[in-house]
């Protein structure tokens, strides 16, 4: 069984980099797929993180990133820049297939896939997407020098989004649902102070409106019912995210919102030898040091069964 | 084999309009996390197809250009040939989606 690993994590982000640490001190020899194109994770679309700690001047999110893979290899974890197309986690060898075809057999598996942006929902908004409508502020937001934007959302990430904004926008108006923003308040306390973001509450986006770019979006107010325009450049969509599950959907035990369920406070999914860390099972908490926290506990529990098994 | 040529708001229309090849321009820039994951893989691209010029453009040092053709979000890789956009591609792909997208342009 030469060619069986010991351990296949598949995703970065703050959970797989962490757990390739542990899982590689460990002398587990780990294999990581990072992703072909999301390597890093949703860091990798920040920019200041200043709740990491041990940072006290602040880390920017993709040098944050970097300096974790970097520990990874630096303790022998094999790290692969390909997507996992397809699981196979039952029975005792899982198989992981990448987009390029390579086929590894594991004797266990730790799953920290992470979330996706979630879409408006809207008529428009997939046909004005990267005409406008962007999910990246620190990619997108040079382009719109001097105009008026429009960040969707209530949460840190929006508040994020909409301050860095400033920097570029003439005025950023912040639409949210509800009267009261769910971010934390320092970063909500930021964002109100803003002399150039203005918010729009308990409104909710019903269209994006323009031929070949963003010239507005429809906005439905929730209170009085009434339809208006706002006239904006830039729609940028920070709404929450969801888990990305979909490979192991039908096979790992994932709730209604599909998120994986893991055992108490373990990492254990219901299939022996898959283990579960970072956004991918986290609906309450979902920051860089939580998810990194779990990637460590599923690399522990995987060391463990791992020494059941060979016993 | 090639490799990855750089263009600027000055170059532009010698080295990609008037290419006698199809080019692909990479909007792109420092600042830009999934620009910097679809990097490799064009210069990948570059070295394995010579029927293609693979050309880059900072968009934070040219900004003309960038502008004339819209771009709003990045990374965006526009196909030209013949002087004009043929095909356009937003956001970072894996390579086999890349190549998928390029198809009719590769060999």
């Amino acid at each position: 069984m030469s060619d069986v690993e010991n351990v296949v994590i598949v995703g970065s982000g703050p959970a797989g980099y962490t757990a390739a640490v542990y899982a590689a001190r460990a002398e587990l020899n780990p294999v990581l797929l990072e992703g072909a194109v999301t390597a890093g994770g949703a860091l990798m679309n920040t920019t200041e993180v200043e709740n990491f700690p041990g940072f006290p001047e602040g880390v920017m999110g993709p040098e944050l990133m970097t300096q974790m893979r970097t520990q990874a290899e630096k303790f022998g974890a094999r790290i692969v820049t390909q997507d996992a197309v397809e699981l196979q986690v039952d029975g005792d060898i899982k198989t992981v297939v990448d987009d390029a075809g390579t086929v590894y057999r594991a004797k266990s598996v730790i799953l920290a896939m992470g979330s996706g942006y979630r879409e408006l929902g809207v008529p428009n908004e997939k046909r004005l997407s990267g005409h406008g409508v962007s999910w990246c502020a620190t990619c997108d937001g040079f382009f719109f020098r001097n105009q008026h934007i429009a960040v969707v959302g209530g949460g840190d990430s929006a508040m994020e989004e909409a301050t860095f904004l400033t920097r570029f926008a003439e005025k950023v108006t912040i639409i949210h649902r509800r009267d009261a923003f769910r971010a934390s308040p320092i970063m909500a306390e930021r964002a109100l102070q803003n002399p150039k973001i203005e918010v729009l509450w308990n409104s909710t986006v019903t269209d994006v409106l323009g031929q070949d770019k963003v010239t507005g979006v429809e906005v439905r107010d929730t209170v009085t019912g009434a339809s208006s325009t706002l006239d904006v450049t830039g729609v940028f969509v920070a709404i929450g995210h969801d888990p990305r599950s979909e490979l192991i959907k039908g096979q790992v035990e994932l709730d209604g919102e599909g998120y994986v369920v893991v055992d108490g406070r373990s990492t254990r999914t219901n299939v022996s030898g898959v283990f579960a860390a970072g956004d991918l099972v986290d609906h309450t908490y979902r920051q860089a040091i939580t998810a990194a926290g779990s990637g460590c506990a599923a690399a522990l529990d995987a060391q463990h069964y791992l020494a059941d098994l060979a016993q | 084999m090639g490799a990855t040529k750089t263009v600027t708001d000055a170059t532009f229309a010698d080295d990609v309009l008037l290419s006698d090849k199809p080019v692909i321009v990479d909007f792109w820039a420092e600042w830009c996390g999934p620009c910097r994951m679809v990097a490799p893989i064009l210069a990948e691209l570059a070295a394995e197809h010579d029927e293609i010029v693979v050309a880059k453009l900072n968009v934070d040092e040219n900004p003309q250009i960038a502008a004339q053709y819209g771009i709003t979000s990045i990374p965006t890789m526009n196909v030209y040939s013949g002087g004009k956009v043929v095909k356009q591609i937003i956001g970072a792909k894996p390579k086999a989606a890349l190549i998928a997208d390029l198809g009719d342009y590769l060999k």
